[in-house]
């Protein structure tokens, strides 16, 4: 079969809406997920039983597979609960928590890089803990991190992919659906690894400028 | 008044201050001299609980801050304090270092922070530094920053800790001669020092410590001509 661009060129414009959905699911988990994980780190800075609860919930995110994570949310757990989640709160609960789990891992490393000294220089001037941890300790802890942070927001993009299995209509959605329309491959699947890439090089281009603005030294 | 009761603070097994009983009076400047590993700047960490006493008592003003139920920030406020690696907030300007404790604990409004910030560093002779950040600045500026820092919560007493320690000798000269310029001025100075000779020309009274103990208070004139104790005559002979 050659390749032909005509016989998916109407649905063109389908598969691109699937960058709503897709967006739509990244930035909010991006958003949630990073409020969860600012919590989590300052949170596990103390001892005690919530570090340990903390430590195991990371544990659980990160060692098994994310469509795992959303078989057994939407799929398993309502067999118990009794409660059935739309596609769209499984797909945004499950991705919000598992990357606060990497966010916080991430969040906790920026944190240890920020020396003792200036925590202790607050302390000596009678500076709340909560003004240290915001005013001190998070913004050379964001911009140490930055990278990193940028890098999980990549992955977070690519991995909404998987929201085709709970039959959400986003970009990889949308490319079976045409696929099964036009009994053709090729053509859309090389329109939305397109669409990923350039999603991403935009993310990336926005994490260097963020850098910029945060630089100090 | 600032007073330490049988003040005793083990790290682990190691024992690094021993029953320490000494009373610091207002307006006084002291140097705390002794050998590396004796206890000096765990003694001064003590005093704004940075460090929490084993067992003792540390009092100021009548306010045991060793008690739990006592609130340590309203006290740190009134106590300054310098460090050896000037432990500035870095990804901050000199300006913004001064100012941000101004802000947060004295709740200072912007404008009037900044002209107390400005005064405080150009005092310390920093006046064309205001908007460096710290990597930007010598270590000799960096610690007049901190002086700086320091000096406009207009504490009551303000503590030293090794401050010229990781300076060269020129660096070193331009602290001391800030922090001479701050000796009976209203507070109460605390310092711990390698610098002996500028704790003999600067402090009033020389705590000696050896081996996780005080063992001399003695005003300064004293200590250099007339020490009481064996060990305290052997550390001066080495030093010269």
């Amino acid at each position: 079969m050659k390749v032909n661009f005509g016989a998916i060129v109407e649905y063109i414009p389908y598969l691109l809406g699937g960058i709503l959905v897709t967006l739509e699911i990244a930035i909010a988990a991006a958003l949630l997920g990073s409020l969860l994980a600012l919590v989590f780190s300052l949170l596990s800075r103390k001892k005690g039983i919530l570090q340990f609860v903390i430590k195991a919930f990371i544990d659980f995110f990160r060692g098994t597979p994310l469509l795992f994570q959303l078989a057994f949310f939407h799929f398993g757990l309502p067999q118990i609960t009794g409660i059935v989640p739309t596609p769209y709160v499984s797909a945004l609960i499950v991705f919000s928590l598992n990357s606060s789990a990497y966010l916080s891992e991430i969040l906790r490393a920026g944190i240890d890089s920020i020396d003792k000294g200036q925590i202790e220089a607050a302390h000596a001037l009678g500076v709340k803990s909560w003004d240290i941890s915001f005013s001190i300790i998070i913004p050379q802890a964001l911009r140490n991190v930055l990278p990193a942070i940028m890098n999980e927001f990549i992955t977070l993009v690519k991995e909404t992919s998987v929201v085709s299995m709970i039959s959400l209509t986003d970009i990889m959605r949308r490319q079976q659906i045409v696929s099964a329309a036009t009994y053709r491959f090729f053509e859309p699947l090389l329109v939305i690894g397109a669409i990923y890439l350039v999603m991403n090089i935009v993310l990336s281009n926005i994490g260097k400028v963020l850098e910029r603005k945060l630089k100090y030294d | 008044m600032i007073k330490l009761e049988n003040v005793s603070k083990k790290f682990d097994n190691t024992v690094v201050l021993k029953n320490v009983n000494v009373e610091f009076e207002p307006e006084k400047t002291y140097a705390i001299i002794g050998s590396s590993g004796a206890g000096k700047s765990t003694l001064l960490r003590c005093i704004n609980l940075l460090e929490k006493p084993t067992t003792g008592k540390v009092v100021i003003d009548g306010v045991d801050l060793t008690n739990d139920k006592t609130l340590l920030n309203p006290i740190r406020e009134k106590i300054g304090m310098v460090f050896q690696n000037f432990n500035l907030f870095a990804h901050m300007s000199a300006k913004k270092n001064v100012m941000f404790a101004l802000l947060k604990v004295k709740k200072m409004s912007k404008v009037d922070a900044e002209e107390e910030a400005v005064k405080q560093l150009t005092n310390v002779g920093l006046a064309h530094r205001l908007d460096n950040y710290p990597h930007q600045l010598s270590g000799g500026e960096k610690q007049r920053v901190a002086i700086a820092r320091a000096l406009a919560m207009h504490p009551k007493a303000i503590l030293f800790d090794e401050p010229t320690s990781a300076l060269d000798p020129e660096m070193t000269q331009e602290v001391l001669k800030v922090i001479k310029s701050l000796n009976h001025t209203g507070m109460t100075n605390i310092i711990v020092t390698h610098e002996i000779k500028f704790a003999q020309e600067v402090a009033d009274i020389i705590i000696f410590m050896n081996n996780a103990e005080i063992l001399e208070v003695t005003n300064t004139k004293d200590f250099f001509t007339n020490p009481k104790t064996e060990r305290a005559k052997e550390f001066l002979s080495n030093m010269i």
